[in-house]
């Protein structure tokens, strides 16, 4: 399958507006269970808020978010897909600013040192483009992610020693979502990579942070410290806002990888309740898009 | 718990009626402000035309659509989804905000701290919560951009919104010490063991 350049342009400017109108159908429902459970009347009255808010972005085809984030796609390419990889990537770009000047989009992204913005979502290496291999015949999939920066601002790395051992671990991602209270704008999903080197270790947390609800983590240990810290830190009485409830986070989600044997490395990434997402998938079929 | 809609401009001794709990409406005039626009006011001495005297301002940068001037755009801009950032960024600004600018109250998300709170005692001042990322509801409560001021920063201009029943908003921090997050985080701090303990991560 030869991609059309051109095509993917486009794509990448619908994916931008799409998932800054369009929640995904695991975040809706996520709510759902969250406005069930939740004993405290203001936690429930800020949930309701944020249900009606969905509901009034799609009525009124406005963006749920002020933020539109930092821009993230991650293109993952099947077998027998060919494309000029330099040709891929400033497509993707192109496709992000269009999305920011034609419809009007907030441009959050600014040069580090002189703070700069360009008005186009777009800087030095931003946004940013994540390119991963898989085994589906000629299928590529471009996920954009408007990383929120409220939640974003809620990043930590760790390299704790191997004598520290699991408990540590657990301690610090229960530590870190204290210390950042409302700040994140809970309930959110609370990504933690475990393992890799400093930047792997981030980047999992980030995979984890943005993964969809109800998926869990591939590896066995993974997925049972997940399971254990989701219910932990809804035990913490932070809230919807941290204004106290039961509603702290949708899930933790927990990624891993192999690591070092002198390192036990920990990375914290926050996703605010707003996570939003949006896919498209190209075949020799056409486009289909999809949260 | 009392509810009070406010009409915009306030004086020191109507935000000093607001205690936490209480749920406010604003109506009229709101300022949108956030980090640039509060470094260049207050560590690089630029000063504002626009009188923010007995106001609240929102920690805020808005999406906004560029149209011709009218009397719905004064400006020349046209709000398309208007929201609130996390206002912890801004705390140490919030002091010379109120008393060099007169700002009354601040409207934000997650709650600000122990600086803010006795800014809000010497002054008389609230903080005001609103829903994050709840924006495009936000939104309905504007009806205009009146004015802005230090555009060269946009998004993170100084605005003058025209809005109509603003909230409800959640009175967080009050000008008696009070501080809805305060009460929240010693809770959380009391349970931090037990959680720990059952995770055996202590």
């Amino acid at each position: 399958m030869q991609i059309d350049i051109k095509e993917v342009e486009e794509v990448c400017k619908t994916l931008y507006v799409q998932a800054l109108k369009m929640l995904p159908a695991d975040i809706k429902a996520g709510f759902k269970q969250l406005v069930r459970d939740e004993t405290s009347a203001t936690g429930r009255t800020i949930l309701d808020t944020m249900v009606e808010n969905i509901a009034v972005a799609e009525r009124t085809n406005n963006i749920l978010c002020q933020d539109t984030g930092i821009p993230i796609y991650n293109v993952t390419v099947g077998r027998d897909v060919q494309f000029e990889g330099a040709d891929l990537k400033a497509a993707i770009r192109r496709g992000c600013e269009r999305a920011t000047t034609e419809c009007s989009l907030r441009s959050s992204v600014v040069h580090p040192i002189t703070r700069k913005n360009n008005q186009t979502s777009s800087g030095i290496r931003v946004p940013i483009i994540h390119v991963d291999f898989d085994e589906r015949p000629e299928t590529m999939s471009i996920e954009m992610i408007p990383k929120g920066s409220g939640s974003e601002n809620g990043s930590f790395l760790q390299m704790l020693l191997p004598s520290d051992g699991i408990k540590a671990v657990k301690r610090f991602v229960i530590e870190r979502v204290i210390d950042l209270g409302g700040r994140v704008c809970p309930p959110t999903i609370v990504g933690v990579g475990l393992g890799g080197t400093s930047d792997l270790c981030m980047h999992l947390a980030k995979i984890a942070a943005t993964r969809p609800l109800g998926s869990t983590c591939s590896d066995e240990e993974g997925a049972k410290i997940e399971a254990e810290l989701s219910q932990a830190v809804n035990e913490l009485g932070i809230g919807p806002q941290g204004l106290g409830g039961r509603s702290t986070s949708f899930a933790v989600h927990v990624e891993v990888a192999a690591t070092h044997i002198t390192q036990n490395p920990v990375a914290v990434n926050i996703q605010c309740h707003s996570a939003r997402r949006a896919r498209a998938t190209i075949t020799p079929g056409g486009i289909t898009f999809s949260a | 718990m009392a509810h009070h809609t406010l009409e915009m401009p306030i004086t020191p001794e109507k935000a000093r009626e607001l205690r936490i709990g209480d749920t406010v409406t604003l109506e009229r005039t709101l300022y949108g402000i956030r980090d640039a626009t509060l470094i260049h006011m207050f560590d690089r001495g630029r000063r504002t035309r626009l009188d923010l005297k007995g106001h609240a301002v929102i920690h805020t940068a808005p999406n906004v659509h560029r149209v011709p001037i009218s009397n719905e755009a004064p400006v020349g801009y046209k709000p398309f989804c208007i929201g609130t950032t996390t206002s912890m960024r801004m705390e140490r600004f919030t002091h010379d905000l109120m008393q060099r600018e007169g700002v009354r109250l601040i409207i934000g998300k997650g709650g600000m701290g122990p600086d803010t709170l006795a800014a809000f005692k010497e002054f008389g001042g609230a903080y005001l919560a609103i829903v994050g990322g709840a924006a495009a509801l936000e939104t309905t409560w504007i009806d205009c951009i009146e004015d802005i001021d230090m555009d060269d920063l946009h998004p993170e201009s100084l605005w003058r919104f025209a809005i109509h029943g603003f909230g409800p908003l959640l009175v967080g921090m009050d000008s008696h010490g009070g501080s809805l997050y305060s009460d929240i985080q010693q809770g959380v701090a009391s349970r931090r063991e037990a959680v720990l303990k059952s995770i055996g991560a202590m």
